[in-house]
């Protein structure tokens, strides 16, 4: 094997070509099965996409480098089941683009996080951790009370649809208002967002003010969205909670 | 072996090695051999790679992968190691389903296994509000003292936890002070007299007589009960016993007059077990004794 590769390394384009047959070897046992994923990852029926003020906050989540100390991955080990529930399955993040499951936790997971504390509370936090947490050692946001841009939500729900996420273009045309009516519970257009994306979407003034729409409405809103697009972890039999016992 | 096939390999006289055969004026370099050691690790390397796809799940065949031989699953693993978990807390942890909360208390055997779990419990779920020694902060209710919202009896606090207060939970308690002045009910100058009322109030020197005491028990008294000692069970707190949720000082008194307040406590229904919910409702309702037992030593 070692007098093969000596040889080989005396013919430079021999070596460059075994260079490239090797890499392709690791390289496709990696990309193969992404080819089929389509029909490894089956879809819940109960599924919803991101709301387009939910997706506004993930791109927040995104560019304020929140992956880089909260995971949003449960993993298959006992203690993380015990801590945060049922642990996290392909599907759930199946219109992810690109996925945030991340690999370093300085702070806990947020895979199911949306619900477990109140709108205040994640406005309070984000503003200043350490005013809710004393001993907090994340950065505070105060920034993020400024107006939300929702001027790309539209091409970015296209973009997304071309990816495979249900977005319909009837959502795309009014995905700007429909970020609007989701942080104004008394507007006019607060049911049709219900109606475009479920009964289950939170509609309420996140950041405790209906009257503007700030990026903390959509970080806020993306948060507590997190773990309930589906119950599909919880159903499955193989990874169901005990209900007697925690 | 040297770069020119056929002639004699040049060996260098002094480690014995060969060289690679070139000569750079006057330089050789010295062709060692790979050291024996790395090879080995090496060829094991392979040998338990060889043998890791026989046995554990390997290879990708489009739509499934190779299973291996051992037939293990990472899901199931730690479902399994999680129910070891819960078997082991099984013995003790059975006794919270049932919530038969009086025995429960007096078992000291239990609640010596119990706390430490619950405590544990109360920090990955309620100490980011509640703080992590239960004493609360601004906005959030101390639950290390003996003034209840909704009660401090285990069963009534296993209940604000399963459906929380103002939470999205469809029977969730409900209770909001309103927005007396920016709902137009008052006065701002009724505002002005209540918030000193108020403020009297909570250091006993309130005069029920006065204009204040008047407007309060018009206005307030239905919820935060005669002479504000609260204690109704309708989420108003108490006014008179000088803990206070939002703050006591004037400003902030005033704002809670003017804007109104409904704090939320979320459901954990969904979140926790009966079990655990039951857990936490027992160690919640013996804070307050605990902290009074500390302060008094
Ligand atoms: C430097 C690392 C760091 C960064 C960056 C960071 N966090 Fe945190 N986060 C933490 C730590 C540590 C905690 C635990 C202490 C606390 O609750 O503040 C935490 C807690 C949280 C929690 C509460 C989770 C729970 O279950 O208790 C949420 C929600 C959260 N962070 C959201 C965010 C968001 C949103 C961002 C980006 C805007 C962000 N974090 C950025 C470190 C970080
Ligand atoms: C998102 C923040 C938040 C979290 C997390 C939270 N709470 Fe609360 N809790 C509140 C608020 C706010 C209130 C008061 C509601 C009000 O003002 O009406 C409250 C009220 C309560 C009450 C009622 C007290 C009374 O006087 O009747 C109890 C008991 C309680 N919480 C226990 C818990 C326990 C146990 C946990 C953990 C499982 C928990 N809370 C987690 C915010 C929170
Ligand atoms: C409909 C019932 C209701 C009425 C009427 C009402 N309150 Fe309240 N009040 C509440 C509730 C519920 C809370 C707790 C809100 C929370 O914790 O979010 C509260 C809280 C307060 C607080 C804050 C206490 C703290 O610990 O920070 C003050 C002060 C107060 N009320 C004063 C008044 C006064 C003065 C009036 C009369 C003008 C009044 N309330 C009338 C229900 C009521």
């Amino acid at each position: 094997m070692l007098r093969l590769h000596y040889n080989l390394e005396k013919i430079s384009m021999g070596l460059v070509a075994a260079i490239i047959v090797a890499a392709s070897i690791g390289g496709i046992v990696e990309i193969a099965p992404l080819f089929t994923v389509d029909e490894t990852v089956t879809i819940p029926d109960d599924m919803r996409p991101h709301t387009p003020l939910e997706l506004a906050g993930r791109e927040i989540f995104m560019r304020e480098g929140c992956y880089a100390c909260h995971s949003q991955m449960i993993r298959t080990l006992a203690d993380e089941i015990d801590r945060y529930g049922p642990y996290s399955l392909p599907s759930e993040s199946a219109y992810d683009h690109p996925m945030l499951w991340g690999s370093k936790r300085t702070g806990p997971d947020l895979a199911r996080v949306g619900g477990k504390y109140s709108d205040p509370w994640h406005v309070a936090h984000l503003i200043d951790p350490r005013a809710v947490v004393p001993a907090s050692i994340m950065p505070a946001y105060p920034w993020l009370m400024e107006p939300l841009d929702t001027g790309n939500l539209g091409a970015e729900l296209a973009t997304l649809a071309r990816l495979g996420v249900p977005y319909t273009e009837e959502m795309a045309t009014n995905a700007a208002a429909d970020a609007l009516a989701q942080g104004n519970p008394d507007s006019d257009g607060a049911a049709d967002v219900a109606t475009r994306y479920g009964e289950k979407v939170a509609i309420r003034a996140f950041d405790g003010d209906p009257a503007r729409l700030t990026e903390m409405d959509a970080l806020v809103a993306y948060l507590q969205s997190l773990g309930t697009l589906t119950d599909v972890a919880f159903e499955t039999e193989e990874v169901k909670v005990p209900e007697e016992a925690p | 072996m040297s770069a020119h096939d056929g002639e004699a390999p040049d060996v260098d006289p002094v480690t014995g090695y060969e060289t690679t055969g070139h000569d750079w004026n006057g330089i050789k370099e010295l062709n060692t051999p790979f050291p024996i050691f790395v090879i080995t690790i090496l060829g094991l390397t392979v040998v338990y790679s060889i043998i890791a796809w026989l046995l554990l799940p390997a290879w990708p065949t489009g739509r499934d992968y190779t299973r291996g031989l051992l037939g293990l699953d990472q899901g199931e693993m730690a479902v399994a190691g999680y129910q070891r978990l819960a078997d082991g807390r099984e013995d003790w942890m059975a006794r919270f389903v049932a919530g038969d909360f009086d025995a429960i208390v007096a078992d000291q055997a239990l609640m010596a296994k119990a706390m430490p779990a619950a405590h544990r419990l109360f920090l990955d779920n309620c100490a980011a509000c509640h703080g992590t020694d239960a004493t609360g902060g601004p906005g959030f209710p101390d639950l290390a003292d003996s003034d209840w919202l909704w009660g401090g009896d285990p069963a009534t606090i296993a209940e604000t936890l399963r459906v929380g207060i103002n939470s999205p939970h469809p029977e969730t308690r409900f209770a909001q002070m309103p927005a007396f002045g920016h709902d137009q009910m008052l006065e701002r100058a009724e505002i002005e007299t209540l918030t000193s009322y108020v403020q009297a109030l909570s250091t006993g020197q309130a005069d029920p007589d006065g204009e204040g005491g008047t407007l309060f028990a018009d206005n307030c008294a239905s919820c935060h009960g005669d002479g504000g000692v609260g204690g109704l069970g309708i989420g108003a707190p108490s006014l008179v016993d000088g803990h206070w949720i939002y703050g006591g000082d004037r400003a902030t008194i005033f704002a809670t007059l003017q804007r109104g307040r409904q704090g939320v406590m979320p459901t954990w229904a969904d979140r926790l077990s009966e079990a655990e919910i039951n857990l936490l409702a027992v160690y919640v309702s013996g804070l307050a004794a605990e902290h009074e037992a500390l302060a008094s030593r």
